[in-house]
């Protein structure tokens, strides 16, 4: 039989998605000119065009939007709690009515597939607003004995790879538990914080409550430096995450960070092998493994590793790389130009350093930035592919005899995020589970997220809590 | 005839063993009216380095004894200082405390031990939670030990406060390295020979004496270390922002009088979150 059973195309309609050519910054509650007319262009990196301009926030503009955040924190936490909640019940309402347009945007600017933004993204950036909303009236039975208050004004700082579900997991307990936010996402995908400004001021949020104001990096340095905030929330990479905490040590804030990650991927010989190759495939490719928590160190027992390695290749050449907009891709764009450079910079560390590259042939589109899922194996302890956040679509494989033996080597890295382990036997998965020095930890499954369970890191990669009833102290002083 | 009475020789409290600095170097505690009471050691960078690698070693272990396995050692180390309140009485009146002010640091120092004991087993049940996702999966999330944590204990109050630092921390399975009060640390070294007489492994608690600043900036900087608190005012901004190079947790007790709650245990715990599938039976439903 041929190989010409490809799929047929299915492309998401973008008819939906309405972007407008330029975006101010939300400030106050209204779209406010940035005061340098500075802008910049967002990108789709499918297709390399230009999606709109979005204003550059000077210092100007930083203080603008913390005086407007400080102004609105007094009227704001002195709301009736559920009132306060209500409002955020109003957000996750409007984020599910307007989903479809959500979710195409997201995969237009970041480059992710639509199934991920239409089926993960937005629906849990809608649940986390909904989920945290329930908890405005109800903090004092979170901590006993304790008489929590708002801290006041949050600045808050996200990343590229889910744009509009970071936004969400910062935004939504600040505002419940009282405080006032300015937040700015990544220079790279602004578009659906933008979106999601457009939401908040149609919920009707007094004017200063939420500010969203857009810039990259020299920006956010502003924001961290800035007098007023009294809390700073950062995800993102841990070399920016350590300048971060030391603006929060030396301005006397709060802060919170979620950093980067270089997770374990465990597989024993007694797992379900099918599921666990579907484990370490959503493991490293979900969304083109720009993913802090992605399993990018997979850990196969060896009396599997080749029955693994074969049914893992298998599985990656049957992955679709492509139109973030069409239904049938698996792996979408790289984000921007200069990841993709990191990327193959790594790729060519790997080869350096010895190790056997795997990639699928599968065709790549002429334009825009693609990777395609590749997998390293012959990879030593040592090596930087093993020890590096690459941040794509690079899974380092490594073997082992003993459950002791891959427990310190799964724990051997300065980064502790996540793990993963695969076994049939439940004594033998709270082994691991518990042995691992990370923050999350998935047994017989993988990337899985939910408002309720609390996410971060242990060790380098970062401290604090978002989600679920751990999530609320990040915002709240006693 | 009057007896010449023997004086005690205060060393450091490393790895459960009572060695001296290995710098060799010494200050003196004196009394209100200049007398000498005591020459301490004066720790240096490397006795903290060493501390750290028998804290370390000592973590795991710790943190594997079940929660009430540490509970009834939190709860033998009160015994034994309870054992012994008159001589820590004395000893702390001798840096000029009145009697009545010593019997209650003393007491008010077995008490912090027994509360703490009785949280080993306690904290994790009152702040775990087990979390209902919107998927087939059991997720709960439970609190683990940081790991090691290095300690500044208040100046005041040589016992009560390193007791104070202390109890929480190692309550929650973590291992620690503390600087004992400089002027007020006699009461602190004693106490040490209460930790070597009531189970505590070796390596779980090393209690050095010296100078602040001196020690600061590599507890804030040992990239072995995971979590550092102060107790004491005096910590320099640049000591501090050494934290962040190993992304330490770090904890400032020194703004207000160290008081004993649980959330003070806390402040040296990760939260871990882990997830399993459920299977759900997808067979035939009873029809009526």
């Amino acid at each position: 039989m041929s190989n010409e059973w490809n799929l047929a195309p299915a492309a998401e309609s973008t008819s939906s998605a309405e972007i407008k050519e330029r975006y101010e910054l939300f400030i106050n509650g209204e779209w406010q000119a940035p005061s340098d007319g500075n802008y910049f262009e967002t990108i789709s990196p499918a297709s390399e065009e230009s999606l709109a301009q979005v204003a550059a926030a000077g210092q100007k503009d930083v203080d603008r939007a913390f005086e407007a955040a400080n102004a609105a924190f007094k009227p704001w936490s002195a709301l009736p709690a559920a009132e306060r909640g209500k409002y955020i019940y109003r957000i996750a309402r409007m984020i599910q009515e307007r989903s479809r347009e959500l979710a195409v945007v997201e995969s237009l600017d970041g480059g992710k597939p639509i199934r991920e933004s239409r089926d993960i993204d937005v629906p849990l950036a809608a649940a986390h607003f909904f989920y945290y909303a329930g908890w405005a009236d109800k903090l004092e039975y979170a901590f006993p004995q304790r008489d929590p208050k708002p801290l006041g004004v949050a600045a808050q700082i996200i990343p590229w790879n889910f744009p509009l579900l970071m936004a969400a997991w910062k935004i939504a307990p600040a505002l419940a538990c009282g405080n006032t936010v300015v937040l700015k996402p990544a220079e790279t995908t602004p578009l659906t914080a933008l979106k999601l400004a457009e939401i908040i001021k149609d919920a009707g949020l007094p004017p200063g409550v939420v500010n969203i104001i857009t810039g990259a990096g020299e920006t956010g340095a502003m924001m961290t430096a800035h007098k007023i905030p009294k809390k700073l929330a950062f995800t993102g990479s841990t070399d920016v995450g350590k300048m971060i905490y030391k603006a929060a040590l030396q301005g006397n804030k709060k802060v919170t960070l979620e950093l980067g990650g270089k997770a374990a991927n465990i597989i024993f010989d007694d797992a379900p092998i099918e599921a666990a190759v579907e484990g370490i495939i959503n493991g490293i490719y979900f969304n083109q493994g720009h993913v802090c928590c992605a399993g990018s160190r997979l850990f196969v027992q060896e009396s599997v590793y080749d029955q693994v390695l074969m049914k893992l290749k298998r599985r990656m050449d049957q992955l679709v790389v492509g139109d973030p907009l069409d239904k049938n891709t698996d792996i979408g764009a790289i984000n921007s130009k200069s990841q993709l450079q990191t990327i193959e910079e790594y790729l060519e560390v790997g080869r350096a350093e010895g190790s056997e590259i795997y990639q699928p042939e599968c065709e790549l589109p002429e334009i825009g930035y693609w990777c395609r899922p590749t997998l390293f194996t012959n990879v030593a302890q040592s090596n930087r592919i093993a020890q590096e956040e690459i941040f794509g679509p690079v899974l380092a494989i490594q073997t082992f005899r003993t459950i002791e033996e891959v427990i310190d080597k799964a724990n051997n890295t300065p980064y502790g995020l996540s793990a993963g382990v695969w076994t049939d036997k439940g004594s033998k998965i709270f082994q691991l589970t518990k042995a691992m020095k990370a923050g999350v930890v998935w047994a017989n499954t993988f990337n899985k997220f939910d408002p309720t369970s609390p996410f971060g890191g242990y060790k380098e990669s970062g401290f604090g809590r978002e989600g679920g009833i751990h999530g609320l102290s990040a915002y709240l002083d006693f | 005839m009057s007896r010449l009475n023997i004086q005690k020789t205060y060393k450091l409290f490393i790895g459960g063993k009572f060695p001296r600095t290995e710098s060799g170097r010494s200050y003196s505690i004196e009394n209100d009216k200049g007398a000498l009471i005591a020459n301490m050691c004066h720790a240096s960078r490397k006795d903290f380095r060493n501390s750290v690698v028998v804290a370390r070693k000592a973590q795991a272990g710790w943190a594997g004894k079940t929660a009430f396995n540490r509970s009834q050692i939190l709860y033998r180390l009160a015994e034994m200082l309870e054992a012994r309140s008159a001589s820590f009485s004395e000893e702390i009146q001798l840096l000029g405390s009145s009697k009545s002010d010593a019997d209650k640091e003393v007491v008010d120092a077995i008490d912090t031990l027994v509360y703490y004991a009785g949280w080993c087993d306690k904290y994790t049940a009152l702040f775990s939670s087990v979390n209902p996702t919107a998927s087939a999966h059991f997720n709960f999330t439970v609190h683990e030990p940081t790991g090691v944590v290095a300690a500044v204990a208040p100046e005041q109050n040589g016992l009560l406060g390193l007791v104070q630092i202390i109890a929480p921390i190692i309550c929650g399975g973590n291992t620690t390295v503390v600087l004992a009060s400089n002027t007020m640390g006699t009461s602190a070294i004693s106490f040490a020979e209460v930790v070597q007489n009531s189970d505590v492994p070796g390596g779980v608690i090393n209690i050095l004496t010296g100078v602040m600043s001196e020690l600061t900036p590599h507890m804030a900087s040992h990239m072995d270390v995971n979590a550092l608190v102060i107790a004491r005012i005096g910590l320099s901004d640049e000591s501090r922002d050494a934290v962040i190079e190993n992304v330490k947790r770090f904890a400032d007790w020194s703004t207000s009088e160290v008081d004993s709650n649980p959330y003070r245990i806390l402040d040296f715990q990760e939260a871990k979150s882990t997830w399993h599938p459920v299977q759900t039976s997808t067979g035939g439903v009873s029809g009526y």
